[in-house]
C-alpha cells in the first residue's frame, strides 16, 4: 500500500513542465490549490478541469501515474463524501430510515470530492515532473529570506532531499525484513488492531537500527566528500528564471483572472 | 615522493559504560609507519578487525590519530585548517553503495563533492562529464541511483570522488557487497583510473584476486603492518599468510600444494596462466631429466 504514494516518484520525460523552474511549479501548485478552495461554482471548476487537463497533457506523464496517488486517499474521499451527503441540513431529496440526503449535501459532497481529487492530482503533477532534489532546491531558494530570522533553510532542504532519496531504500528494506520475519513465523496479518500494532515490533526495531546505521554511514560519506553545511557551497544546477518561467507566471495570473470571472457565471444555478 | 606518510600512527577506540566512564580501550591501529608513493596502486589486506578500515579513515581525516602523525600530500591531518584540503586531495569510497550516494539523480550525486568545494557551476558540469565518462557511467547520468546495479552504484560513487580531482583515492572494501561481475567492473575501473589518470589508489580488500596487479601489498594484523612488498613477494609466503587468516589466490595455493608434493615450481605464482606456463616448464625439465636416466 505504501508504494502507491507517488510523492518522490519522479517520472522522467522531456516536456516543458519538466524544464520549468521548481519555484514556478511550487507557486503554480499553490495557486491551483488556493483557487480550488477560493472559488466554488461549476463554471470555475470547468476552468480548473481544463487547466489541469492541459497541464497533465503537456507534462507527458501518463494519466495512470497521476491516478496512482488517488488510491491512497480513496478511503478519506469516501468518508468525506458520505458524511457530507448525509449530515448537511437543507432541502431533502431522498429520505429513508433515519437518513436524509439533501440538495445541499449532494452539492457539498460533489465539491469536496472534486477538490480533494484535484488537490492530489495538482500536487502529483509537481512531484512527478520535478526531481526531489530540484524541488528542495526550489524550496531552499524560495524560502531563503527566512534565513535572516535564523531559520536553517539549507539544512532543512538537505534533510528533505536525503529523506526523499532514502524512502525507496527504506521501503525495500521494510519488505526484506518483513519477509525475513515471516520466514521465522512472524504474523503481520491476523489479530485485531492492537494485536497488529504489537506484531509490528519485530519489523520496526530492525528497521530503525538499520536506518541509524545508514544515517551514520551517509554522514561519513558526506563529510568525506567535503560537506560542511551550506556556507561556500556552489550549485551544480543553479536556479535562474528563464523566459518560459516568466511566461508560466503570466499564465498563472491569467488563470486566476479567468477563475475569478468564471466563478461569477452561474451554470444550473450553482 | 610519498603522498601518504604515517609515523608511529596509533588509534584507540574507547568503549564507554552508561555513566560515561571509560570501560575498555581497544587499540585498532598500533604504531604504524605507512608510506605510499604518488601514482602507486597499493592494496591493504587483512582479516576482519585487523585495523585496515580504521587506518583508511585516517587518510581522509575522518578519524584523527590518538598518537603519532599522518601526512597526506604534505599536510598534517591534525591541522584543522587544512581539513577540507585533505579531504579534497584524498577521496574515499565506502563499502555500502547505497549509503554513500547522496543525490537522487546520478549526475547530481557526482556534482555533490565539487558543490561542497565551491566550484563554479560550469566547471562542475565539465568535471561531472569527465568523471562519469572515466568510470563508464555517462549514459546513466539522468538515471536514479536506485535503479542501478551494485557495481554501477559503486562506479558512480567513484565518479563522485574523481570529480573532486583528488590525488589519491582510498577504497574501503568497495567490492564486499557486490557480485563477481560487479566486483570485476569496479576493480577494472579503479585500475584504469590509476593507469590513465595516475591517481594514487589505496585499495582495502580481502579478495586476493584484486591484489595481484597492485604495485605494493600491505598486510595488516591486529593493528600492525606485518608484511609489505610486491604481490609476488607477499604471496611467496603462503604459510605466513595463513597464519594471519588470509587466503591466497587459487593459482598460488595450487602451486604451493604441488610444491609440497615435490613438483619443482618457483614461489609467488599469481595467476592460472602463470601456473600453466611454469607447469609446462617443469614438465619439460622433468622430461630432459627423465631422458638422461
Amino acid at each position: 500500500m505504501i508504494r502507491d504514494i507517488t510523492l518522490g516518484q519522479y517520472y522522467l520525460a522531456d516536456s516543458v513542465i519538466h524544464k520549468l523552474d521548481p519555484r514556478v511549479k511550487l507557486a503554480g501548485t499553490m495557486v491551483f490549490i488556493i483557487s480550488l478552495f477560493a472559488f466554488r461554482s461549476v463554471s470555475a471548476y470547468v476552468v480548473a478541469t481544463l487547466a489541469l487537463a492541459a497541464v497533465i497533457h503537456i507534462s507527458k506523464v501518463p494519466l495512470k501515474f497521476m491516478m496512482r496517488g488517488l488510491k491512497s486517499i480513496f478511503i478519506l474521499l469516501m468518508i468525506t463524501v458520505v458524511f457530507n451527503l448525509f449530515l448537511i441540513p437543507g432541502t431533502p431529496v431522498l429520505h429513508f430510515w433515519k437518513l436524509t440526503i439533501t440538495e445541499e449535501g449532494i452539492e457539498t459532497a460533489a465539491f469536496m470530492a472534486i477538490r480533494l481529487v484535484y488537490l492530489i492530482l495538482g500536487s502529483s503533477v509537481m512531484t512527478l515532473t520535478t526531481t526531489p532534489n530540484n524541488l528542495t532546491d526550489g524550496l531552499e531558494k524560495a524560502l531563503r529570506p527566512l534565513g535572516k530570522i535564523h531559520v536553517p533553510v539549507h539544512e532543512i532542504s538537505m534533510i528533505m532531499s536525503i529523506a526523499l532519496r532514502f524512502i525507496p531504500i527504506l521501503l525495500d528494506e521494510t519488505d526484506k525484513i518483513m519477509k525475513a520475519q515471516m520466514a521465522r513465523g512472524a504474523d503481520f496479518e491476523s489479530g485485531n488492531l492492537i494485536q497488529k500494532a504489537k506484531n509490528m515490533v519485530p519489523l520496526l526495531v530492525p528497521l530503525f537500527i538499520s536506518a541509524f546505521r545508514r544515517a551514520n554511514d551517509l554522514a561519513m560519506a558526506m563529510e568525506a566528500r567535503g560537506y560542511h553545511g551550506g556556507e561556500g557551497r556552489t550549485k551544480m544546477k543553479p536556479l535562474v528564471y528563464a523566459s518560459r518561467d516568466k511566461a508560466a507566471y503570466g499564465m498563472m495570473l491569467a488563470y486566476l483572472v479567468v477563475m475569478f470571472a468564471a466563478s461569477r457565471i452561474k451554470i444550473f444555478g450553482f | 615522493m610519498s603522498i601518504i606518510k604515517g609515523r608511529k600512527l596509533s588509534y584507540d577506540y574507547f568503549r564507554v559504560d552508561e555513566d560515561g566512564k571509560e570501560e575498555e580501550k581497544i587499540r585498532a591501529v598500533d604504531q604504524v609507519d605507512l608510506d605510499v608513493k604518488e601514482g602507486d596502486f597499493v592494496a591493504i589486506l587483512g582479516h576482519n578487525g585487523s585495523g585496515k578500515s580504521t587506518l583508511a579513515k585516517h587518510i581522509n581525516a575522518i578519524l584523527l590519530p590518538t598518537e603519532g602523525t599522518l601526512y597526506v600530500d604534505g599536510k598534517d591531518t591534525k591541522d584543522e585548517s587544512k581539513l577540507w584540503e585533505i579531504r579534497q586531495s584524498a577521496g574515499m569510497v565506502f563499502q555500502n553503495p547505497d549509503n554513500q550516494i547522496i543525490g537522487t539523480i546520478v549526475d547530481e550525486d557526482v556534482g555533490f563533492g565539487p558543490e561542497n568545494m565551491g566550484v563554479p557551476s560550469e566547471e562542475i558540469w565539465e568535471r561531472v562529464e569527465k568523471s562519469l565518462k572515466a568510470v563508464g557511467m555517462w549514459e546513466y547520468r539522468s538515471h536514479s541511483p536506485n535503479k542501478l546495479s551494485g557495481g554501477q552504484k559503486q562506479r558512480v560513487a567513484i565518479a563522485g570522488v574523481v570529480a573532486m580531482r583528488p590525488k589519491c583515492i582510498v577504497l574501503d572494501e568497495p567490492t564486499a557487497m557486490l557480485d563477481p561481475n560487479g566486483r570485476k567492473e569496479v576493480i577494472h575501473t579503479v585500475q584504469e583510473l590509476n593507469r590513465k589518470e595516475h591517481v594514487t589508489v589505496l585499495l582495502i580488500t580481502h579478495y586476493m584476486e584484486e591484489v595481484i596487479e597492485a604495485d605494493k601489498v600491505i598486510v595488516m594484523d591486529q593493528g600492525n603492518i606485518v608484511m609489505q612488498g610486491t604481490p609476488k613477494e607477499i604471496f611467496s609466503h603462503v604459510e605466513e599468510l595463513k597464519k594471519y587468516r588470509l587466503d591466497v589466490p587459487q593459482a598460488t595455493l595450487v602451486a604451493h600444494e604441488l610444491q609440497k608434493k615435490g613438483v619443482p615450481l618457483p614461489d609467488g605464482i599469481l595467476s592460472m596462466r602463470e601456473l600453466e606456463q611454469e607447469l609446462e616448464r617443469a614438465a619439460e625439465r622433468n622430461q630432459i631429466h627423465g631422458d638422461q636416466n
